[in-house]
């Protein structure tokens, strides 16, 4: 115990470097910088069918992300699958006349949602509703629509 | 001295005890007394469960039958707590010293002063000092236990035990693998420290010289019970050939120096059988 | 065939009895920890020996797991043109699993080892025995600053080894095969969530710290005090550990990722 004020000064070192890894982890390398509990709105659209769409599912305007999904539920009136999206407070002109469609992020990535403004001078609202949606394509269903298709021309 | 007064004056007392470790038996209904300001010694062959007995008395063992009373309590219903405190007033010397490797003389004579008191550490340093002035290792005070030879290690140990000024002291074979010279220091040392600290002395020892000389009375115990008691001189003239034989360390008697085995013409003669 | 139904209940027995040990003993240690608190000096001197000696290790292997990964997953993910996905990949494996796990690995073998040869030795030479002839606890004063100090550590080193280890995978990815750096790192921070998996990580290397200082400091202290009894006892603290490291991954892994 004569040394142990190289000890104190390692323990601290080990204790600090621990932290500033952890630190490290949450802010450089997962999403804790990005989102979770910044200011923003949420909206709402309404899809016929929102396919592989998951919350915290990415929600962008012209390619860049400016929020996510936070809810996903079922109307059991309507059969539509309601989508409450988290748009980031910086933007906050999107016109009401938008429209939300459902992609997929190349072929085998994740579903998102796109949206795309249109020309009203009104912006949207916290807890304000996306009227025009576009549903997401369901891969099946576009194959089997194909298939049917080049089998009716051939005949 | 007769035995009733020797009961009467004594600091341990242990009534009818038994004590087994599996099937083994190692005590057999024992009863001994530890007068007070005495040394009292225990001796008999290895593995007769010597050190047993101090860790029976220390109430780090649980006896089958019989109790340990020590300065009146029973060491063995004593709550915990109360174990503990009593275990403050009693020092014991290991056979190894057990010394903590991780810290230098110093620290270790200062252990027990640092876990019960919280005394300045100033005083504990002058208190420190005195312990090992004592044993005479206040040069050694930076050493590490592993630069200490055995006999050193010892009387580092014996500081420690008497760092909080107990009542009693145990030692545990304290002269085994000793040259001549640390055992001569260490006769010393046990007798004055008895002497002048007025304490109360348990040794467990096979080392006959050594101890006759220091003890005011032996026990001598074999195969679970007692085989003889009294002082040195009656230990000496005992009329017990086994007594006789562990006294004057000869090779064949009532301990015979064959282990048990059949008759060595008929096992040289049956040559070929491989058990 | 009775004697091998002997055994087996022999066995059985046996384990039962060592674990109900291990329980008290893990009791004991836990309530001695409030004891301990007053006196910071005994947990910062195990966090030196425990923690700081176990860095340099985790550190270096934290480095070179991330370079592999980012190497091998380079290879498999160029197949499909997902490069830009190297990140997730080298950060998700690390976060979740590498890091938890392979630093747990680690810990058993460089501190849990020493931590069992040092209680063994120290049972062995009668210093425990010694302690409690003092008056003073010996689980109280020598284990519950030891456990302690590797519960606090293991987290520690597990963070540390996954972002030494991301660094490693960017050193190979973007900087000796060209993935660009940009995507690395935000295709990482858009898929890597803090609560999923950076939390439910650091509670892996909780539980893992836990379990393997548990058991390295039980057997240590359950050895048969001899030079032979102590070795056996080290040689099973780094089996069992990695058993129960590798297990108790498996039931975490289940419940914290299973729905998704």
């Amino acid at each position: 115990m004569q040394h142990s004020n190289t000890q104190d000064t390692l323990v601290g070192l080990f204790v600090a470097a621990g932290i500033a890894g952890l630190f490290f982890l949450a802010l450089q390398v997962s999403n804790l910088s990005s989102f979770t509990e910044q200011e923003g709105y949420t909206i709402t659209a309404r899809f016929e069918n929102s396919g592989g769409l998951k919350v915290k599912s990415p929600v962008s305007a012209a390619g860049v992300k400016i929020g996510q999904v936070s809810n996903i539920s079922f109307d059991p009136k309507t059969f539509e699958s309601i989508v409450k999206m988290r748009i980031n407070a910086e933007y906050k002109t999107i016109p009401e006349d938008t429209t939300a469609s459902i992609f997929t992020a190349g072929l085998l990535g994740e579903q998102y949602v796109s949206l795309e403004p249109g020309g009203a001078d009104e912006y949207l609202k916290d807890n304000g509703n996306i009227e025009i949606t576009q549903s997401a394509i369901i891969l099946e269903k576009a194959i089997g629509q194909f298939l049917f298709k080049s089998a009716e021309e051939k005949k | 001295m007769s035995d009733n007064a020797r009961s009467q004056n004594s600091l341990v007392a242990v009534r009818n005890l038994s004590f087994s470790r599996g099937s083994n038996k190692i005590f057999k209904d024992v009863s001994m007394d530890f007068e007070r300001g005495k040394i009292t010694a225990i001796m008999g062959p290895s593995g007769t469960g010597k050190t047993t007995l101090l860790k029976l008395i220390g109430g780090q063992l649980q006896p089958a039958q019989g109790t340990v009373m020590v300065d009146g309590k029973n060491v063995h219903r004593l709550r915990r707590g109360d174990l503990f405190e009593l275990r403050k007033r009693i020092g014991m010397l290991f056979q190894s010293g057990a010394l903590l490797t991780d810290m230098n003389v110093y620290d270790n004579v200062a252990f027990p002063l640092r876990e019960h008191t919280h005394l300045p550490e100033s005083m504990i340093r002058s208190l420190v000092l005195m312990k090992l002035q004592a044993v005479g290792l206040r040069g050694a005070r930076d050493l590490m236990p592993n630069e200490l030879s055995g006999g050193m290690a010892r009387r580092v140990a014996l500081a420690r035990a008497i760092a909080l000024d107990p009542m009693m002291i145990m030692y545990d074979e304290p002269f085994t693998g000793q040259d001549p010279i640390s055992k001569g220091v260490l006769v010393h040392l046990i007798k004055s420290l008895n002497t002048f600290l007025g304490l109360t002395s348990i040794i467990v020892s096979h080392d006959v010289q050594e101890t006759s000389a220091i003890a005011d009375y032996i026990y001598v115990i074999s195969d679970g019970k007692i085989i003889g008691e009294g002082s040195p001189a009656d230990i000496q003239n005992s009329s017990s050939d086994w007594v006789q034989q562990f006294m004057v360390g000869s090779a064949d008697g009532p301990v015979h120096f064959h282990y048990p085995a059949k008759d060595l013409q008929d096992d040289l003669m049956s040559a070929g059988k491989r058990y | 065939m009775l004697a091998f139904i002997q055994t087996l209940g022999k066995n059985t027995r046996a384990s039962f009895t060592k674990l109900g040990r291990a329980t008290f003993f893990l009791l004991h240690t836990i309530t001695g920890i409030i004891d301990i608190m007053p006196r910071p000096r005994l947990l910062l001197n195990q966090l030196y020996s425990v923690g700081v000696l176990s860095f340099l290790i985790i550190s270096i292997s934290g480095l070179f797991v991330g370079m592999v990964l980012g190497l091998q997953g380079y290879y498999i993910l160029s197949d499909f043109g997902a490069e830009e996905t190297l990140g997730v990949m080298v950060a998700a494996s690390l976060v979740r699993e590498l890091g938890p796990v392979v630093s747990a690995l680690l810990f058993a073998g460089r501190a849990g080892s020493a931590l069992t040869a040092e209680i063994g030795l120290m049972k062995a030479t009668e210093q425990l025995s010694g302690m409690e002839m003092m008056a003073v606890d010996p689980i109280k004063r020598i284990i519950s600053p030891r456990f302690l100090a590797g519960f606090i550590s293991m987290p520690l080193l597990a963070a540390l080894f996954s972002a030494i280890g991301i660094i490693g995978g960017q050193i190979v990815g973007t900087g000796l095969l060209g993935v660009d750096d940009g995507a690395y790192w935000s295709q990482m921070q858009a898929k890597i969530d803090f609560q999923d998996d950076i939390i439910n990580g650091v509670i892996k290397s909780l539980v893992f710290g836990f379990v393997s200082s548990w058991i390295a400091l039980f057997e240590g202290y359950d050895a048969v005090p001899t030079s032979e009894g102590v070795s056996r006892a080290t040689t099973r603290t780094v089996v069992n550990s990695a058993f129960s490291i590798l297990g108790l991954d498996f039931v975490l892994t289940a419940l914290m990722f299973g729905d998704d």
